[in-house]
């Protein structure tokens, strides 16, 4: 494999690794308006994710620093390109991040409700936009000849990214419920198992749309037919093992099926991609590539010795804090925020 | 407006503002870090309350930090994609460890320190807080090596147009590093100091909870006249090297338009007339310049006419005079903000080592609170100083400001971004500073039953 291989796969990894483990926290942010009944569960809630959520969102900071690094061309073209919908994204993820720590440091209702709404649309936001960023990846953008997005709105928004961001909002909603049935006790965690299922129908329709117009409006089937269809049967299998352990009460596996098809969606997208880390829609000579857009074979050099000796280390630890925080959380311990 | 002035708009408020918060981080976490080391070695709750306190301020402030933090990264994108194509190669790489190093750790552990406390052992707590100290300085560490590689470019080549790395030991060696991250961290650490004297000044003069306040002001003081002194050493080697690599920002920082003479004097105060090239109402200590920056008090510097015409020679024709008078007066006001600090130090060292710290002059701690606005003043001036006073290069030598900015976004899309998060940025420095009076007027004795107070059982959602 070479070193812009191996880079693309680990970048492709860190947007797995981001989807798989804020996905489940963007979900808690969303049922604190949804499934939440009063202030204390919805404490409970944001409890449950507070010792995560922080080193979960730095998956997504270094797979865009990793970007920066390895493909400065495709990092250069992706955040100039998408110059707004990453402004409303990070204005989310700015009121979201304070809003966690703020909202129990004030007594008032009106406070702690102005903070719940930044939650709730921090929460939803950045998994939509990411989404619709990442859909109108394989379905290609105006790059011109100097590697230059020049993108109008409908090339952005139109009906195929704005399913794909419908589906990835329900999908992080779903394992977040499911990540709420391993943290909590009683009828809150009864609840939140009773809505997933809920949700299996729609999420599976909205799922099933997607692949249907990612066949028909793109070129990713043509170029990687046969690993995408393993990776569409692996996606239905997981998707419904997911139903399965919900119904069995196997909270643990239906959590990780839930994060098997999030994995499986984000890394359908990379695999479709690759060779190409952006596809131009105005001539398939203009594509960044693993190799047009990439730095040096010295700094790829660096980099991977940087990273496959801290990565096990990173893993590790973060590993372990999930097993320090394995408990419950209920109303009667001490809740931080 | 253009873009270019747009972005810079944006660059340098959102820095800025992101700057207030950072060394707020590093230093803060090393002072709750040693509180808590105390508290486990002699296990004093006192002490424990001490590192909880201070902890609520330091969380307060990280979540803010952290958030504006993202934005940093994402902006050399957005804004500047063309710098970013020609530089991404060896500035994305400690960007991408400063996240994988750092980020991790520090997001890691900071979990851990703040919902551990009867999770996890006294140790692993101990060493969750010094992991985050570490990581913040680590990430100071990473990020001053892209900074300095704009200032001083080294360990690369150019290559198809673009700068490619081709030496990452030049780079985590860089002189320029060497010099700009001691001055850096010893200065954030001194903010953190400085904050901690200040607030327990303010409860020490309303005699509130006297001896929690007196022993953290200790503590912290010990930290603040160390690193104020440290970051004043370094600044002076820091002033050398920026003679030899960059003369025509030394020369800016002191208005000198002509050859200085031998020895330098180094210009108090002057009246800058930029149009002409010339200065009147000079107030000047003799030799001070030539020790500033030779160690020795013979020396000339260089003016920036003659560098200007240096410049034009070396890279074609231009104006290579950074803004004069922001760059002459951010020198000053932070060696101003700098020595306040070390006298402050002093006199409270002095008070403690005389055993005065119970009736201390009720002058001296209106002046230790009002000092804890001395170091954010000090960190955005020497930050303005530094960046100003490299236009208009972004990469010193090599790239443009000009140059750097994406080519494919229009005024319009920078106007709504320099506007959302300016808006949004002034509302996050409100709260902050509220919360902060809130959590102090309540004091170390009113958190533990802080969440109890919420819940209110005749409540209908209760």
């Amino acid at each position: 494999m070479s070193l812009n291989e191996l880079w693309f796969l680990l970048i492709a990894v860190l947007f797995v690794g981001f989807f798989f483990l804020e996905g489940f926290d963007f979900g808690v942010g969303m049922e604190t308006q949804i499934l939440a009944k009063n202030d204390t569960e919805r404490r409970i809630l944001i409890n449950s994710i507070g010792p995560f959520w922080d080193a979960n969102e730095v998956w997504l900071i270094t797979g865009a620093g990793a970007m920066f690094a390895a493909f400065p061309h495709w990092y250069a073209t992706l955040f100039s390109g998408f110059y707004i919908p990453f402004v409303v994204a990070l204005l989310a993820l700015i009121a979201r991040g304070v809003a966690f720590e703020f909202r129990g440091k004030r007594d008032s209702k009106t406070w702690q409700k102005t903070w719940d709404v930044c939650i709730f649309f921090g929460s939803f936001l950045p998994p939509f936009l990411l989404a619709v960023v990442f859909a109108s990846f394989i379905k290609g953008l105006p790059i011109d000849k100097d590697m230059q997005m020049y993108a109008g709105f409908f090339d952005i928004v139109n009906t195929y990214t704005v399913v794909a961001g419908i589906t990835v909002v329900l999908l992080c909603l779903v394992h977040g419920l499911m990540f709420t049935t391993l943290r909590t006790l009683g009828d809150l965690q009864e609840r939140a198992r009773k809505l997933a299922q809920k949700l299996l129908i729609p999420l599976a329709a909205l799922l099933v749309a997607f692949v249907v117009m990612t066949y028909t409006m793109t070129d990713i089937f043509d170029k990687r037919g046969t690993l995408l269809w393993i990776v569409v049967v692996l996606g239905v299998a997981a998707y419904l093992l997911a139903g399965y352990f919900m119904t069995k009460k196997k909270d643990g596996y239906a959590f990780g099926m839930t994060g098997a098809v999030m994995a499986l969606s984000v890394a359908s997208i990379f695999i479709g991609l690759f060779p190409r880390v952006m596809i131009s829609s105005l001539d398939q000579a203009f594509n960044l590539t693993i190799t047009n857009a990439a730095s040096g074979q010295y700094s790829l050099k660096v980099m991977t010795i940087v990273a496959l000796t801290l990565l096990p280390f990173v893993l590790g630890y973060q590993i372990w804090s999930y097993f320090i925080f394995h408990k419950r959380v209920h109303e009667k311990e001490h809740l931080e925020y | 407006m253009d873009t270019v002035l747009l972005s810079r708009i944006q660059f340098a408020s959102t820095t800025i503002f992101h700057y207030f918060f950072v060394p707020v981080s590093i230093g803060l976490a090393l002072i709750i870090a040693i509180m808590e080391t105390m508290y486990v070695r002699k296990g004093n709750e006192e002490y424990k309350r001490m590192a909880q306190f201070w902890g609520k301020l330091f969380l307060i402030n990280f979540a803010v930090g952290v958030v504006t933090g993202i934005l940093q990264e994402f902006q050399f994108g957005m804004n500047w994609s063309d710098y970013s194509r020609f530089v991404g190669d060896v500035f994305g790489a400690p960007l991408a460890i400063e996240a994988l190093l750092a980020f991790f750790l520090e997001s890691t552990f900071i979990g851990i320190w703040i919902f551990g406390w009867d999770k996890v052992s006294k140790r692993i707590h101990l060493l969750s807080i010094w992991l985050v100290a570490f990581g913040t300085m680590l990430s100071a560490f990473w990020i001053l090596a892209a900074n300095s590689f704009m200032q001083h470019p080294v360990g690369f080549q150019i290559n198809n147009g673009r700068a490619e790395m081709n030496d990452i030991f030049a780079l985590i060696t860089n002189g320029q590093l060497l010099v700009e991250f001691p001055h850096t961290v010893l200065a954030a650490y001194a903010t953190g100091a400085f904050l901690v004297t200040g607030i327990s000044a303010y409860k020490l003069l309303k005699k509130q909870d006297v001896a929690f306040f007196r022993k953290s002001f200790e503590i912290a003081a010990i930290v603040g006249v160390i690193s104020s002194f440290g970051v004043a050493v370094a600044g002076h080697a820091q002033a050398q090297y920026l003679v030899e690599t960059q003369p025509m920002k030394m020369a800016a920082s002191e208005a000198l338009w002509g050859e200085s003479g031998d020895p330098a004097p180094w210009t108090v105060f002057a009246n800058i007339d930029v149009k002409n090239q010339t200065n009147s109402n000079e107030v000047q200590v003799p030799y001070l310049l030539s020790f500033l920056s030779y160690s020795k008090f013979s020396g000339d510097v260089k003016g920036m006419l003659e560098l200007q015409k240096e410049y034009e020679v070396a890279y074609g024709p231009g104006d290579y005079i950074p803004p004069v008078k922001t760059t002459f007066w951010s020198f000053r006001i932070m060696v101003a903000a700098g020595t306040l600090m070390m006298l402050f130090g002093v006199y409270a060292i002095y008070l403690m080592w005389r055993k005065k710290m119970d009736r201390p002059n009720t002058w001296f701690m209106r002046f230790m609170f009002w000092g804890l606005l001395l170091p954010p003043i000090a960190n955005t001036a020497g930050w303005i100083m530094t960046e100003i006073g490299r236009q208009p290069w972004t990469v010193f030598g090599l790239m443009t400001t000009e140059d750097s900015v994406s080519p494919n976004i229009t005024s319009g899309q920078v106007l709504f971004s320099v506007i959302t998060f300016n808006a949004i940025y002034a509302i996050l420095g409100a709260v902050l500073v509220g919360l902060f009076v809130k959590v102090i007027k309540k004091g170390p004795y009113a958190m533990d039953n802080e969440h109890g107070e919420s819940h209110d059982p005749y409540n209908k959602e209760g």
